[in-house]
Parts: C-alpha cells; structure tokens; sequence
C-alpha cells in the first residue's frame, strides 16, 4: 500500500491529471463535461483521471442532478510541503556541520 | 526554515544561521573544496561563474548519491549561488552572507521547487527517502 505521499506524487506525474488538478485548483469546482471540453481528451479519459486524482485524494466530488461536480483538495499537497520541507531539514543539518567545520578551521 | 513563497508555480526553502566568525571565513568554508567537503559533500567545486561541478556522496538505493551543479553567481564575500540537479530536482541554491555584530548571517535559499510535476515524483521515486533518510550516517561520516 502506497503511502499519501506516493500517492500524489503519482497522480501529479501524469500531465493530464496535473492540468486537471491545476483548472479545478485554480478555478473552483467544475463538472466532468465541462473539464472535457478543455481537457483534450475523451469524457472517458478525464473519468479516468478524476478517479485517479480521488484515489489520491487531490479531489472530491459531489452530485447536482445527473451532473457530477469535482472540485480539488489543496490540503492534499501536504505529503509535497513535506517533501520540500525535507530540503529544510537538510539545510538546517548541513549549516549546523557548516558551523562545526568553522569552530575547528585555523586551529 | 519557512516555505514563504506559495506561488503554485515554485516553492523555496529558506534556512538561515549566525556563526560568530567573519564573512571572510565563512565564505571559505563555502567555496573551498576540502572545506565543502567536511560540511556539504565531496566535490569538485570551483568560484568561478559557469564552472559546471558535481557533489557527490555515497550512492543510495535507488540513486547514485552525484547532485549536479553548475556555478551561477560569484560575489565574495556576498553572494554564491549554483544550480542543484539531483533526484528529478532542477534547483537553485542562493548563499548569502551578511555581516552582523557578532559574526555573519547566513542565508541559503533552495528555488524551483514546482509543486506538480515529474521532479517530485521522480523524487520519490529514485531514493529521495533513500537520500534523506540516510543523511545520519552520511553526518557521521564526515566526522
């Protein structure tokens, strides 16, 4: 079982998914017929991908009638913060070394 | 260490310190090979802009331990930056040194996080955990 990190770092690694990520993220919620008509690929293909942003839990959706409205979960990007977040960490490790090698240069 | 930028395009990591010693000191421990190596890794670095180098540590699962790098900005004493391309990450880190009463503030900058795309993947992928979670023995190893 994959972790939530690999998770969204799979889903987003596909560009389809990615620009579907992006629209709903920057636009608000939108229905799958709409997010065709700009995908560039088949209704059945952005089903697909939806699914596969809802399995990593990047978006969520709700039914209106017989139209299905998905919208994103930005606070699905957390495993990614943490990611970078990691970078810090690394950072804050090696400028504390840094600090050490200071201490004993001319010695 | 603040994530300040939450553009959705690019994220940077900001870690900054003091070191009660001068400028002068610290930017030796910054551009000195042998001296990079006893803090950062092992190296062929050179302070002259455009010089293309490597950083390299002990290979990990999944990864060859070399960041790719290539000297963007010499200032002495001010400012290095260089680029860092490692484990699907095409970023820059920016060193800036200022002097202070008791020493020189220190603030490194890591760019071009991208919050969507094949580098974080890529990353998880190819042993950025590896990376990461080896970076123990990695610190012991310097000493």
């Amino acid at each position: 079982m994959p972790n939530a990190a690999d998770r969204v770092f799979k889903a987003l690694a596909d560009p389809t998914r990615r620009a579907l990520f992006e629209r709903l993220a920057r636009d608000g919620d939108h229905t799958v017929h709409a997010l065709t008509e700009s995908a560039g690929v088949s209704q059945p293909m952005v089903s697909k991908h939806l699914s596969a942003l809802k399995r990593a839990r990047l978006v969520r959706h709700r039914r209106n009638g017989r139209e299905t409205h998905y919208s994103a979960r930005q606070e699905a990007l957390a495993p990614l913060v943490d990611w970078i977040g990691n970078y810090g960490a690394f950072w804050q490790n090696k400028l504390d070394l840094l600090g050490d090698v200071l201490e004993r240069m001319d010695k | 260490m603040t994530t300040p930028n939450t553009t959705p395009d690019t994220r940077s990591v900001i870690v900054e310190k003091e070191f009660p010693h001068a400028p002068e000191k610290v930017w030796r421990a910054l551009t000195e090979g042998p001296l990079i190596e006893q803090w950062l890794m092992k190296n062929d670095f050179q302070p002259v802009a455009g010089h293309a180098f490597q950083l390299r540590m002990d290979p990990v699962p999944h990864w060859n331990g070399v960041v790719d790098c290539q000297v963007v900005t010499v200032d002495p004493g001010k400012t290095l930056s260089y680029s860092w391309g490692a484990l699907g990450l095409d970023s820059v880190v920016t060193f800036t040194l200022t002097p202070t009463a008791a020493g020189t503030h220190l603030r490194v900058e890591q760019s071009g996080f991208r919050p969507d795309q094949e580098a974080a993947y890529k990353g998880a992928n190819y042993g950025w955990k590896s990376f990461l979670g080896n970076l123990e023995p990695v610190v012991a190893g310097l000493e």
